[in-house]
């Protein structure tokens, strides 16, 4: 894996997780058989990464070994290992471009060439205002929507170049525009609506 | 084509509530109590008896695989579905999770009746943050209507379930790397045997399940292992949802009757190949993980496990990859290299080595800065990877480098040969 962070980053002293996100750390730890609360670390690093701004400083990473009795090394083991994990800052607007070949055949190079263009910056980088980081992922699970931009949370499907000028534009407003295909596409159904499925009656599986 | 009453994912869209009365109103959870109380053979016979084979790649009998559970067991037994959807061309489980929860948490329960289960944990994808907010509310819907927790359905059954978020890493997917991504570590696969069930969730007894395969489970036991069966060839039974991608007329998925021509299937569904099915150049048939195979192939081939295993391909997730002749297929296929060189975790040499050895070489075949020699090593160093690993990341490596091979080795050396020449007149 190649989530391995090797530029120095100012780290804050300490991390505590909010009243409202410690609740939902017993929440989630009460998933899991007694013992076996290692289990839910992956969910504690990835509260941990929300409440800091979207990125996972390391006395976080101390802090969930503590919580779940988990050797400090084995919790960054997993912080490195898993790509969702971000160990230094990004910007507000978390750009993950898909390019792996289903993305590619439909046109991501145009993608990735239109976010440096728009913001002035390459793969890798942040703007200096702090707002947009650029990062280039493997397959989102998303291929019959090509190409694809993951932003934060959102998936944001069916971009060109131009759509992807126009969605950095809306987020420079302070949009947040709706998810899910930008050319207006019924989610995975093929342009122009669906082929199948118009002719039920939602009786085939009673008895 | 397949009728749409003979289509289990009713609203593979989103074009219907997906909500639990919208979900109920389209048959889900109809007579669940009565398919718990027939037993715990009888759904795991009738499983069996539909010939449904795992979704998720590998294609095993489902039901022979819940059949190794133990029938007693002093521990606890776990069923962990893998909706850690991450094959390059697949996005089928996604749509179920998203617009057909029910259908999967209703699985879940019959499923684990059938394996005399009472946990079950799914493991989504960490990417897909919306689509686990969805589930978690439709398993929130179940679990207030009485239909999962204790005395599920009323049918006397207790079933725990719970969600379980990745946080990137394709190698979870396979289902070691699964299960030791779920007790909180790196996801590094385990040597089998011992095989999950036996040694499996917290060293418990576990059955891995792909999403699909869970989902179409409700479905398959109310309409009758021989409806399922009726549909497709011998040995590739039922119906299975095809992601369309690349370069056709209009990607989509589309759920199908297995064994379908993949012409039809691209025809029909995707509005065919861009330019025209003379403009096809190759089609990635399952995934990124499976050999490529050219046009004169696509013309015939059927879309099953045992048609596309007769042309050294595989059905895989049955995510099919179109590629038209305007693809600069070396490109194509190292980029699939990067993507193993990505994802490899790293355990194995021959993988953890090989995949970036294998994409380095790729990227300098797509220039055509190598030697004709060096194709033969390539192969040869991607069937030393293949069958090398502990888990099969290795092979999904090395198939991919063999089907360009296999099927355009003469674009390999063209360019070999262009880029010599060019050198030389530079030289010159």
């Amino acid at each position: 894996m190649s989530n391995v962070n090797d530029t120095p980053v100012e780290q804050p002293a300490s991390f505590a997780f909010s009243p409202e996100n410690f609740a939902k750390v017993k929440a989630e730890i009460a998933k899991y058989p007694p013992g076996r609360q290692a289990s839910a670390v992956l969910a504690l690093l990835d509260l941990a990464q929300r409440q800091h701004g979207n990125w996972l400083p390391r006395a976080a990473m101390d802090v969930v070994a503590d919580l779940l009795g988990m050797a400090r090394i084995r919790v960054y083991e997993v912080a490195t290992f898993y790509s969702m994990f971000n160990l230094k800052p990004v910007g507000r607007h978390f750009f993950q471009i898909c390019t792996t070949t289903p993305c590619w055949l439909r046109g991501s190079d145009e993608v990735v060439k239109a976010c440096e263009r728009k913001l002035g910056i390459g793969v890798g980088e942040t703007t200096p205002d702090g707002q947009f980081t650029l990062t280039e992922v493997e397959c989102l699970g998303a291929c019959v929507n090509a190409p694809i931009i993951q932003v934060n949370d959102d998936f944001y499907e069916d971009l060109d170049g131009p759509a992807t000028e126009r969605l950095i534009e809306a987020l420079r407003r302070g949009e947040t525009p709706s998810p899910g295909s930008v050319v207006g596409r019924q989610t995975s159904a093929p342009a122009g609506g669906p082929q199948t499925l118009k002719d039920l009656s939602f009786t085939g599986d009673k008895r | 084509m397949l009728a749409d009453k003979d289509r289990i994912f009713t609203n593979l869209y989103g074009l219907h509530d997906w909500h639990l009365p919208g979900a109920r109103a389209r048959g889900d959870w109809d007579g669940t109590k009565e398919l718990i109380l027939k037993g715990r053979d009888w759904i795991v016979n009738e499983v069996k008896n539909s010939g449904l084979r795992g979704r998720g790649g590998a294609g095993f009998p489902t039901g022979v695989k819940w059949s190794f559970m133990p029938k007693q067991s002093d521990r606890p037994t776990y069923l962990v579905v893998n909706a850690d959807e991450s094959e390059p061309g697949t996005c089928k489980d996604r749509d179920i999770i998203r617009h057909d929860p029910q259908k999967l948490i209703e699985g879940c329960l019959l499923a684990s009746a059938g394996m005399g289960v009472h946990a079950c944990y799914i493991y989504i994808r960490g990417e897909f943050v919306n689509e686990a907010k969805r589930l978690q509310t439709a398993i929130d819907e179940a679990y207030e209507a009485g239909l999962v927790g204790k005395n599920a359905c009323g049918s006397g059954y207790d079933l725990e379930l719970y969600l379980h978020r990745g946080a990137g890493a394709y190698i979870c997917g396979e289902e070691t790397a699964l299960l030791e991504s779920l007790e909180g570590k790196k996801g590094q696969p385990r040597l089998k045997p011992p095989f999950p069930a036996a040694v499996g969730l917290y060293g418990c007894p576990t059955t891995v399940n792909n999403v699909e395969s869970i989902a179409v489970v409700p479905t398959i036991l109310r309409r009758g292992a021989s409806w399922f069966a009726g549909i497709g060839r011998p040995k590739n039974e039922g119906t299975k949802i095809f992601c369309i991608s690349g370069h056709v007329e209009k990607p989509c998925n589309v759920e199908e009757a297995m064994s379908i021509p993949l012409r039809e299937l691209i025809d029909a569904h995707a509005g065919g190949v861009r330019g025209g099915w003379d403009n096809l150049l190759g089609v990635i048939p399952g995934g990124s993980s499976v050999p490529v195979i050219p046009k004169s192939v696509c013309d015939s081939v059927l879309m099953d496990f045992d048609a596309l295993r007769d042309v050294k391909s595989g059905l895989g997730t049955a995510a099919v990859i179109v590629m038209d002749k305007s693809t600069d297929i070396v490109k194509a296929i190292a980029r699939l290299s990067k993507f193993y060189k990505h994802e490899s975790c790293g355990q194995c040499t021959p993988c953890r080595e090989g995949t970036g050895w294998m994409w380095r070489v790729m990227e300098r075949m797509v220039k055509g800065d190598a030697s004709v020699a060096e194709i033969d090593l390539l192969l040869d160093v991607s069937y030393e990877i293949e069958g090398h690993t502990i888990c099969a990341l290795g092979d999904a490596a090395a198939w991919p480098v063999q089907g360009l091979i296999r099927h355009f080795r003469p674009e390999l050396e063209r360019r070999i040969k262009e880029y010599r020449e060019a050198a030389s007149r530079r030289a010159a």
